[in-house]
């Protein structure tokens, strides 16, 4: 089963508290996940804590799943860092950002498990 | 047992400035007044990952090598570059951004900072539009209504509202929260939201929609409004915007809902536009609410230095400025950069997959305490002091207030300041050489 989702990261106080700690587990528990409210974890038959995989035209991403009520229906949140931007677009529509929130993306459950920040970074290299 | 008081947060752009430190045997042992995000500054330096020594990597490795080799490295880099980046430095001291622009300079270098990827469309708006702002001295000590647009300071910024807006005690507003209206536009249920007196809960991308309806009422014309904009039901587009004539000051803060979401800068500008109607009719102002601790400072050091606030292309030997065309991920992005320099700042972490593709191709000098996931692309590898801890420096908050921050304890790093300018004496050498 997959869902069609509009993507956006933000900061977390979590996430904040780990931009000089990047290199801590504490930074992957941090931002590692993708946020749906509950109804959408039920359409994709998904509990916390289990990977999802979400894939836009710029990318695919593996993250833990996670419920916040406070999410409509059909928004994603995974916070500011290196899972994000894995999916985000890099597209500044002429005026410098990249678009960082408002990504139609897909979401399913996967048998993957998310990818540690070196690992993730790692890819870039050898691309 | 020394402890200073009044020491200002090098985090994010609230920049406390009442925190204070308890030093023992160098080491920070105390932290008072600080938020979750200031005790892991202040308290994470002794628990993060330090990068302890300068590096360089051969075969694939990050290897340690000796400061001035670090340094000839990372000048030969810069020298042997025709299109350098220099990016970030808004982590650090407005000294140290002077010298980066210095550096920039010489090089020929296009510098941007990290309002690239934050509250660059602010600064595009303002140039546009303007942004009738005020210090937040006058926010605390007036604002009885107070928006949050597209922003979460529970999360971001936790101690703004307790000490400069919702929940703050002052002059004219000695009841605090109970004497403030306190609004929240978003696209979810945020922990800030659940503290307003009302949320607005608007479709993502949608913002420009909503602030130009606002505007439309404000000046008399609510006839045109449909039934539901931005999926807001008219009443309370009308409910708010009422709520905005009648306030004896308004404040909007915004965030990265505003300058990430669709119509980016054109948000900013709509909003400036708002701001201009609502003073029709009362006093109301608008403030970035900025997340880097100091890139509020980097923009003014820039702007009087060159005349434009980022992403500023010297190649042509003297400040060019267009940041669709010269803004760091527009430059990655169109793989235009042979070579970049990146301090303070951790784009690896927090640009768009296209643009550290490029990154990962070319020559990377890294400038910062920390490892980070810029250290797993960096070829060149310089640790530096933390800047409100280590070493003491110019700060300027985010209503573009000048702060001094402290230096707490000794350290063995170098600050960013002193780093760019055995750079940019080295560069001038290899120059002369060549």
């Amino acid at each position: 089963m997959k869902i069609k989702a509009n993507l956006i990261s933000g900061r977390t106080a979590d996430q904040g508290a780990h931009l000089e700690a990047k290199t801590h587990k504490g930074y992957f528990d941090a931002c590692a996940y993708c946020e749906l409210n509950s109804a959408d974890l039920e359409r994709l038959g998904a509990s916390e804590g289990d990977s999802l995989k979400v894939t836009t035209e710029f990318g695919e991403v593996v993250v833990f799943a996670k419920a916040n009520e406070g999410n409509p229906e059909g928004l994603a949140f995974i916070p500011m860092g290196p899972w994000a931007n894995a999916v985000l677009s890099p597209d500044t529509h002429g005026c410098g950002m990249p678009g960082f929130k408002g990504v139609p993306a897909e979401i399913e459950v996967t048998d993957e498990k998310p990818l540690e920040m070196k690992a993730l970074m790692r890819k870039y290299l050898e691309d | 047992m020394p402890v200073i008081k009044d020491a200002v947060c090098s985090l994010c752009g609230s920049l406390c400035d009442d925190i204070t430190v308890t030093v023992e045997d160098n080491k920070i042992t105390k932290i008072e007044n600080a938020c979750i995000l200031g005790q892991s500054k202040f308290v994470g330096m002794f628990k993060h990952d330090r990068i302890e020594t300068p590096m360089i990597r051969k075969d694939g490795e990050l290897v340690p090598v000796p400061y001035e080799e670090a340094i000839e490295a990372a000048a030969k880099i810069l020298v042997n570059s025709r299109r350098t980046l220099s990016y970030g430095w808004c982590s650090t001291s407005c000294e140290a951004v002077s010298g980066a622009i210095q550096l920039a300079e010489e090089t020929g270098s296009v510098i941007d900072s990290t309002a690239n990827v934050c509250h660059g469309p602010t600064a595009l708006a303002a140039q546009e539009k303007g942004a009738p702002s005020a210090t937040l001295g006058e926010i605390k000590n007036r604002a009885d209504v107070i928006i949050f647009w597209g922003c979460n300071p529970v999360h971001a910024h936790p101690r703004h509202m307790v000490r400069y807006s919702s929940f703050s005690k002052g002059l004219f507003t000695e009841k605090g929260r109970k004497g403030r209206k306190m609004i929240v536009v978003d696209v979810r249920k945020t922990d800030t939201a659940k503290l307003a007196d009302s949320y607005i809960e608007i479709e993502q991308g949608s913002d420009l929609l909503l602030v130009t309806a606002l505007r439309s009422i404000v000046n008399g014309h609510e006839d045109v409004i449909p039934e539901t904009i931005a999926g807001v039901p008219k009443a309370e587009v009308l409910e708010l915007a009422e709520t905005l004539k009648n306030a004896k000051f308004v404040c909007i803060f915004f965030g990265m809902g505003v300058t990430q979401s669709r119509s980016k800068y054109k948000n900013g500008d709509a909003m400036s536009s708002l701001i201009s109607d609502l003073n029709q009719h009362t006093k109301a102002v608008m403030i970035g609410m900025r997340g880097h601790y100091n890139v509020t400072g980097f923009g003014q050091v820039a702007t009087w230095e060159t005349g434009f606030p980022m992403a500023i292309d010297f190649s042509k030997g003297y400040p060019y400025y267009n940041p669709g065309e010269t803004g760091a991920n527009d430059l990655l992005v169109r793989g235009e950069p042979d070579a970049a320099i990146i301090a303070a700042a951790d784009p690896g972490a927090h640009f768009p997959q296209k643009a550290i593709r490029h990154l990962a191709k070319i020559p990377v000098i890294q400038i910062d305490p920390y490892a980070n996931p810029t250290t797993e692309i960096a070829d060149v590898v310089i640790p530096s002091a933390i800047v409100g801890i280590e070493a003491e420096g110019t700060a300027y908050r985010m209503d573009a207030i000048s702060l001094r921050m402290k230096k707490l304890i000794e350290s063995k790093f170098k600050t960013d300041e002193e780093i760019v300018k055995d750079l940019t004496a080295k560069v001038r050498e290899l120059k002369r050489g060549a």
